[in-house]
C-alpha cells in the first residue's frame, strides 16, 4: 500500500515528518516497507510558455521554440511534435539537474544554441507505468495557466514522500487512503476529517436513462450505481492526474481517473460503463454459461465457466464481476452516458476467478481480501461528487441499489480487566476507551465493561481479544513492561528418544563421520537409480499432488538415495573421501491411495567412500551400538538385497528381529551415480534402536585371578565363515573365555586349493579362581572335535 | 699409610672429575675399590701397625672409601642424567610438521543451531516436543483457526498429498497436537522440518525449518511472552541485542507480533544489510494463542491463556554463521560441512 504523504494529509492535521509518521506507523501495528521520494533529482526546473515555434533551417526533425520563462525569454530546441503555441511546458534552465544525472548546458544543435531543455514526463522521473498515454511522447504539457518562471518541483509536488506499507491480511480497510488516514489519526491521537459527500445539482430520473438491473448470483452480495448524463470525455485536471500518478497509476481520462481516484481513497473498486453500448440499457449480475466468451478490456478473449461471476448487459457478458470490464462497453472519446457501479462480489468467487483465468488486478486483489458492502453506496457517489466538481458530467437522480443482506454493525463487549491481564499491563478503562474511540471504534463504558460498536469496515473484528489487540498496539507492544512467568516451576527436557539422537550424533563424529541433512521428498527416479525392482516393497511411496518437479514429487521410503546423490556430488567435486551420517524420518503410507497419515520411521544412515572397507563400517556399527549398549548384535549374510553386493552384505538383527542392513554398495548403484569407488552403506532402524538401547551400567570387578593364552589354527573350506568357528568355540569356552581375537587367515602355500587356516588366540580367565592347565586343555579338545565334526576342520599344527 | 691413604684419596677423586663414561668410572672403581683395589691393598698392611694406631688408621681408611664411593655415585648420576639428555637430544623432531591421518566429524550447522536452542529452552523449562512432517489440514489450518479461503492454503503456496493431508507448512500443528495430548498448564517447544511451495533459490527452499514455542496457564500475558523472549535473544545473539515488538497479524493468535532484533551486521548503527534501519527485521512471530485455537484443543479459554513464538532455523543459522545462500545448507557439501 503506496501512502503520498500530501494525499494522507487531506483528512489529517498532522505536524510529523515522514520519518516520524513511519515510525510512529509501524509500531502500532502498519510496517513500513520504504519510503520513497518523489523527486528522483530534479533542479532548476521552471514553467515556461511556448511564444513560437519555427523550423530549425538545418534539421527537418528540430524545431526552434521561443519559451518565455518569466525573466527571461529563451531559445529552445527540441525535436518533440507535440507542442502549440501558448503551451505551459516544463524547462530545464542552464544548469538544470534531470533524475538520470544530466546537467543542461548550451548546446549547439546544427548551427543554433539552445539555451535549455523542454521536459517530457519520463525526464522528471516518472516511471513508464504511471505515465498517462499521450503524454508517453512528446513534452509534458500543463493543462492550465501557471506563473511563468516558477519552479516545477512546487507544480508536481515534487518535494513530497510516500510511504509503502506492508498491509497484513487482516486489514483490508488499510488498503485505502481515508483507512490509513485513519489509523495515522488514531496513533498520533489527531483528528479523522472524512471528505463530506455532496452532489449539487442532480438532474433527470435514472429511469429516464436505465432500465435496472437484475441479479441472479449470490455472489453478488451488493449492486450499486448511478447514472451520468452529459460525458465530456477528455484529460483529468494535473491535481487529478498527479494524485494518481503519485499512487503508482496511471491516468486514463476523467472518468475513469475519477473512479480509480476513489478507489484509492476508500478502497472499493469502481467500474464505469458506457450506457450507450449496453444492449436493452440493463445490467444482469449472473453466473457465466459453460464456455461464454467475452473480450476484456485489455483486448484479450476469455474462455468463462459457471464458476465465473460476470456483469451482463441484455445480451452478452460486459465485465467479469470484480475482476475486469469488457472491451466493448469502455469508456471512450465519444461516451455520452455512464453507468457507475460500485458493487460487492463474493471474496471467493473473485479469488477463484482471478486466479484461473491469471488475470490479478487492483480491483481483484481487494476484492479476495474483503470489502465492508456498505461502502458502494459511498464511493458511487463521491465519484459523482467529483464528476461534478471538474465538470466530466450531470450526475442523473435516483440510484440503483440491490442489496438483500444487509450488514449492520456489531458490538463487542470488553472487560478492561481482561485486556490488562492478557497483555500484562495496568491501562486505566478510559485509557483503553479513548483509544478505541480514537480508531472510529465508538465505544462506551458503563463503569464496569466498554461496550463498543464495531463499523462494518473492520472485518477484523470479532472477539473481545480482537479489541484487546486494538489496545495493545495503540498502547505500544514496545511499551508493556516485560515480567518474568510465574507459576509451578518444572524442569525442561527432551525426550529419550531425543536424548539418545543425540548420544549418537556424537559418537559418530567422534568417530569421524559428517552429519547430514536431506529433503524429504525425492524423485520417484531415485528407486530404479538404488536398482529396486517394479515391485520392491520401497516403491510404496506417498506423492504430492502438487510437487514443484519429478526431484521433489515422493515421500522418501529409503535413506540410501538420498546420500548416494551427496556422496556422487561430492566425489564429482573433487572430494578425495567422505564420511557421512543422517537420522531422519522415511514415510510409509498405511494404505494406497493415502487415507490417513502415513508412519513416519526415522533411520540413520551410515555411508562412506575412501581408504576404509566393510569390517571399517561393520566396527563402526558395532562400537555405536556397543556405546548404546546394544550387544549380541547377528549378522547374516545378505544375497538378495539389490542395492547391495550380494558377497558382502550383512544382515542386521537381534534375537531374531531385524535392525537393519550393512554392506558394499552394489556395482549398478555406485554406476548409476556416477562414482568410480566403492561405497559402504548402513541403513538402521532408528527406532528399534532406541527400543533396544539399555544405558544401565552395571559394573563387572577388574580379575583377580590369572589369565591363561591358548592359541588355536584350523584349516577349513573357504566358504565356512569364521563367525561359525567363533560360535563353537564359544560354546565350549563355557563362560571361561574371556576374549576371542581372529589374528590370522592365510591361504595358499601349504594349505590347498579352496581351503584357508584360521587362526586365533583364545584367552581364558575365570573371576572365582585360578584356573588349571587341565581344564583349559579339556575344553580345548572339546573345541577342536567339535570344529572336526561339524565344519570338517583340521587342525593345523 | 696416612700419607698414603691421602695420597690415593685425592688421585682418586681427582681422576674421576675427568671422568665421561659409565665404564671408565666403573675402571676406577675397580682400580681403587676393587678387591685388588689400591685402597684394599693398604688395608691388607693393618696387620703391621701398632695397637693403638689400627683404630686411627681404620677409621681414616673407611672415611676415604666412603668419601671415594660418594664421588663415585655422583658422577655417576650426573653421568646418567647427561646420557638422558644426549639421547632426547638425539630425538629432535621438527614440530612444525602436521599430520592429517585422524577424521574428526562434524555436526551440521544448522542442526546443531537446533540443538542449541532447544537446550536453550530446556533450561527455561520448556519441555521438547516432536510432531509429523506429513500433517492433517484440520491441524495445520483448520485448528488453528486459519480462514477457510486463506491463500496459504492454496495449491500454490502448500504441498498436499491428499485434500484432507498436506506437508506441515510450519510447525504450529504441534501445538495443536501438544495442548490437545497434555492439555493446560503446558511448556513445550518443538523444532523441525517444515515445508511450502517455494522454488530453490538464495533464500527460499521448498524445505526449511522453524521452532515453535508455546505456554499456556492461568495467569499468562503479552509481558511474559515480552519477558521469555528476550531472555532468548540475549542469550542466543548476545546481551547487548535489543528488541522490538511491532503489531502483526496470525490467524491463531490475538494479539499477534512481529519481533525485530537488533541488526547482527552493524550491531544497531544502520547499514545496507538492515537497510539503515538498525533492525534486523521479522526474525520472529508471536502472540497470545488465538482463544479459538485454545477451544479448538479443549482448553477453556477463559481460565487459561497462552502465548506461542515461532521462527525460522535456516534464516537464524545464516545470520549466525554469515551464510549468504540457503542451498548451503542442504547441499550437504563435505568441504562445508567441515567448515563447522
Amino acid at each position: 500500500m503506496l501512502l503520498p504523504i500530501r494525499w494522507l494529509k487531506d483528512y489529517i492535521e498532522i505536524d510529523k515528518t515522514t520519518r516520524e509518521l513511519a515510525d510512529g506507523l509501524t509500531l502500532s501495528g502498519s510496517h513500513v516497507e520504504s519510503i520513497s521520494n518523489f523527486n528522483k533529482g530534479v533542479e532548476n526546473i521552471v514553467v515556461g510558455k511556448i511564444l513560437n515555434i519555427e523550423k530549425h533551417p538545418n534539421a527537418d526533425k528540430l524545431v526552434i521554440c521561443n519559451v518565455d520563462v518569466g525573466k527571461e525569454k529563451l531559445i529552445i530546441a527540441t525535436g518533440a511534435n507535440n507542442l502549440h503555441v501558448g503551451d505551459f511546458v516544463p524547462v530545464a534552465l542552464v544548469g538544470a539537474k534531470l533524475p538520470n544525472g544530466i546537467s543542461i548546458e548550451v548546446t549547439n544543435f546544427r548551427g543554433i544554441d539552445s539555451f535549455g531543455m523542454l521536459c517530457s514526463l519520463r525526464e522528471l522521473g516518472y516511471s513508464d507505468t504511471v505515465i498517462p498515454k499521450e503524454s508517453k511522447e512528446g513534452i509534458f504539457i500543463l493543462n492550465k495557466e501557471y506563473p511563468l518562471g516558477m519552479d516545477i518541483i512546487d507544480i508536481l509536488n515534487l518535494d513530497d514522500q510516500a510511504i509503502e506499507f506492508e498491509i497484513t491480511p487482516n486489514r483490508p480497510d488499510c488498503l485505502s487512503i481515508i483507512g490509513m488516514a485513519r489509523e495515522t489519526a488514531a496513533t498520533f491521537n489527531c483528528e479523522l476529517k472524512e471528505p463530506e459527500i455532496e452532489i449539487k445539482n442532480e438532474a433527470d430520473k435514472i429511469d429516464d436513462y436505465f432500465n435496472g438491473v437484475e441479479v441472479k448470483s449470490h455472489n453478488c452480495v451488493r449492486f450499486y450505481g448511478k447514472v451520468i448524463k452529459d460525458v465530456t470525455i477528455k484529460e483529468s485536471p494535473l491535481w487529478l492526474q498527479s494524485r494518481l500518478m503519485e499512487a503508482g497509476v496511471r491516468p486514463i481520462s476523467n472518468i475513469v481517473d475519477i473512479t480509480n481516484f476513489v478507489m484509492l481513497e476508500y478502497g472499493q473498486p469502481l467500474h464505469a460503463y458506457n450506457l450507450g453500448k449496453l444492449d436493452g440499457k440493463k445490467i444482469v449480475v449472473r453466473q457465466a454459461n459453460e464456455n461464454e466468451v467475452m473480450a476484456t478490456l485489455d483486448g484479450i478473449e476469455r474462455n468463462l465457466s459457471t464458476n465465473d461471476l460476470i456483469i451482463a448487459d441484455g445480451k452478452n457478458p460486459i465485465g467479469i464481476a470484480g475482476v475486469m470490464g469488457g472491451f466493448d462497453s469502455e469508456i471512450t472519446k465519444d461516451t455520452k452516458q455512464v453507468f457507475i457501479e460500485g458493487a460487492n462480489f463474493s471474496d471467493k468467487s473473485v479469488r477463484l476467478t482471478s486466479k484461473k483465468l491469471g488475470l490479478r488486478t487492483e480491483a481483484s486483489a481487494r476484492f479476495e481480501k474483503g470489502i465492508d458492502p456498505n461502502l458502494c453506496e459511498k464511493a458511487v457517489n463521491r465519484v459523482c461528487q467529483l464528476v461534478e466538481l471538474i465538470g466530466a458530467g450531470t450526475v442523473v437522480k435516483g440510484e440503483i441499489d440491490i442489496y438483500e443482506q444487509k450488514v449492520e454493525p456489531k458490538t463487542i463487549t470488553l472487560r478492561p480487566e481482561r485486556a490488562n491481564k492478557l497483555l500484562g499491563t495496568e491501562i486505566s478503562s478510559n485509557k483503553m476507551l479513548g483509544y478505541l474511540n480514537g480508531l472510529g471504534l465508538k465505544s462506551i463504558y458503563d463503569g464496569k465493561l466498554i461496550h463498543t460498536t464495531i463499523p462494518t469496515y473492520r472485518l477484523d473484528l470479532s472477539i473481545e481479544a480482537d479489541l484487546i489487540e486494538e489496545i495493545g498496539r495503540l498502547y505500544g507492544l514496545h511499551n508493556i513492561e516485560s515480567k518474568p512467568l510465574i507459576g509451578a516451576l518444572t524442569r525442561g527436557e527432551k525426550s529419550y528418544k531425543k536424548n539418545i539422537e543425540d548420544k549418537v550424533k556424537s559418537i559418530l563424529t567422534g568417530l569421524g563421520f559428517n552429519e547430514v541433512m536431506t529433503y524429504s521428498f525425492i524423485s520417484p527416479k531415485a528407486y530404479d537409480k538404488i536398482n529396486l525392482p517394479q515391485d520392491a516393497i520401497e516403491r510404496q511411496y506417498v506423492k504430492l499432488i502438487n510437487p514443484l518437479g519429478e526431484d521433489y514429487s515422493v515421500m522418501r521410503t529409503t535413506l540410501l538415495s538420498n546420500m548416494m546423490e551427496l556422496l556422487s556430488r561430492n566425489y564429482n567435486h573433487g572430494v578425495e573421501s567422505m564420511y557421512a551420517f543422517e537420522i531422519g524420518n522415511i514415510f510409509i503410507p498405511k494404505s494406497l491411495p493415502v487415507k490417513d497419515l502415513p508412519i513416519e520411521k526415522k533411520l540413520l544412515s551410515i555411508s562412506f567412500y575412501g581408504d576404509k572397507d566393510f569390517y571399517y563400517l561393520k566396527e563402526i556399527v558395532e562400537k555405536t551400538l556397543g556405546r548404546l549398549g546394544i550387544k549380541d548384535i547377528e549378522f547374516s549374510r545378505e544375497e538378495n538385497n539389490p542395492s547391495f553386493h550380494p558377497g558382502r552384505t550383512a544382515k542386521l538383527s537381534i534375537k531374531g528381529e531385524s535392525l537393519g542392513i550393512l554392506g558394499e554398495v552394489h556395482i549398478n548403484v555406485i554406476n548409476n551415480y556416477d562414482l568410480k569407488e566403492r561405497v559402504y552403506a548402513c541403513l538402521l532402524d532408528f527406532d528399534k534402536i532406541v527400543e533396544l538401547t539399555n544405558l544401565e551400567i552395571k559394573y563387572k570387578p577388574l580379575p583377580k585371578y590369572p589369565s591363561m593364552s591358548r592359541d588355536i589354527a584350523v584349516v577349513v573350506k573357504e566358504d565356512i565363515m569364521v563367525g561359525e568357528i567363533e560360535k563353537i568355540i564359544l560354546k565350549h569356552g563355557s563362560g571361561l573365555i574371556d576374549s576371542l581375537e581372529l589374528f590370522d587367515i592365510y591361504r595358499g602355500g601349504q594349505i590347498g586349493e579352496g581351503l584357508k587356516s584360521v587362526a586365533y588366540s583364545i584367552t581364558y580367565r575365570s573371576y572365582e579362581r585360578t584356573l588349571t592347565e587341565m581344564e583349559i586343555n579339556n575344553i580345548q579338545k572339546l573345541i577342536i572335535a567339535d570344529l572336526e565334526n561339524s565344519l570338517d576342520a583340521k587342525l593345523r599344527s | 699409610m696416612k700419607e698414603k691413604l691421602g695420597e690415593i684419596r685425592s688421585r682418586a677423586l681427582q681422576t674421576m672429575d675427568n671422568v665421561t663414561s659409565l665404564g671408565e668410572l666403573e675402571d676406577l672403581r675397580v682400580k681403587f675399590l676393587g678387591k685388588k683395589g689400591e685402597l684394599t691393598s693398604i688395608l691388607k698392611e693393618m696387620g703391621r701397625l701398632s695397637k693403638e694406631e689400627r683404630p686411627v688408621i681404620g677409621q681414616i681408611a673407611n672415611e676415604v672409601r666412603n668419601e671415594i664411593e660418594n664421588k663415585i655415585n655422583c658422577v655417576k648420576e650426573e653421568l646418567i642424567e647427561k646420557q638422558k639428555y644426549e639421547k632426547m637430544e638425539k630425538e629432535k623432531i621438527d614440530i612444525s610438521i602436521s599430520t592429517n591421518k585422524e577424521r574428526i566429524g562434524h555436526r551440521h550447522p544448522l542442526l546443531s543451531t537446533i540443538e542449541e536452542l532447544e537446550d536453550l529452552f530446556i533450561s527455561m523449562g520448556f519441555t521438547v516436543v516432536d510432531g509429523p512432517e506429513i500433517e492433517t489440514v484440520e491441524n495445520n489450518f483448520d485448528a488453528l483457526n486459519s480462514p477457510e479461503n486463506h491463500p496459504s492454503r492454496d495449491l500454490s503456496d502448500t504441498f498436499y498429498i491428499t485434500e484432507d493431508i498436506l506437508l506441515r507448512t510450519h510447525t504450529s500443528p504441534v501445538q495443536i497436537r501438544a495442548m490437545k495430548e497434555y492439555g493446560a498448564p503446558l511448556r513445550i517447544v518443538s523444532a523441525g522440518r517444515t515445508f511450502r511451495f517455494d522454488d530453490v533459490d538464495d533464500t527460499h527452499s521448498p524445505m526449511f525449518h522453524q521452532i515453535e514455542g508455546l505456554v499456556v496457564d492461568e495467569n499468562i500475558s503479552m509481558a511474559n511472552l515480552i519477558h521469555t523472549l528476550d531472555i532468548f535473544i540475549k542469550e542466543l545473539f548476545g546481551k547487548d541485542m535489543k528488541t522490538r515488538y511491532r503489531p502483526h497479524y496470525f490467524p491463531f493468535t490475538e494479539p499477534s507480533a512481529e519481533v525485530d532484533v537488533t541488526c547482527m551486521a552493524c550491531r544497531g548503527k544502520g547499514c545496507p544489510a538492515c537497510n539503515n534501519t538498525g533492525w534486523s527485521m521479522e526474525l520472529l512471530g508471536c502472540g497470545m494463542v488465538h482463544p479459538k485455537v485454545l477451544e479448538n484443543c479443549g482448553i477453556d479459554s477463559d481460565k487459561y491463556t497462552g502465548f506461542a513464538f515461532g521462527m525460522g532455523i535456516d534464516r537464524i543459522t545464516m545470520v549466525k554463521y554469515g551464510l549468504n545462500d540457503i542451498r548451503l545448507l542442504f547441499d550437504n557439501d563435505n568441504r562445508f560441512l567441515e567448515q563447522f
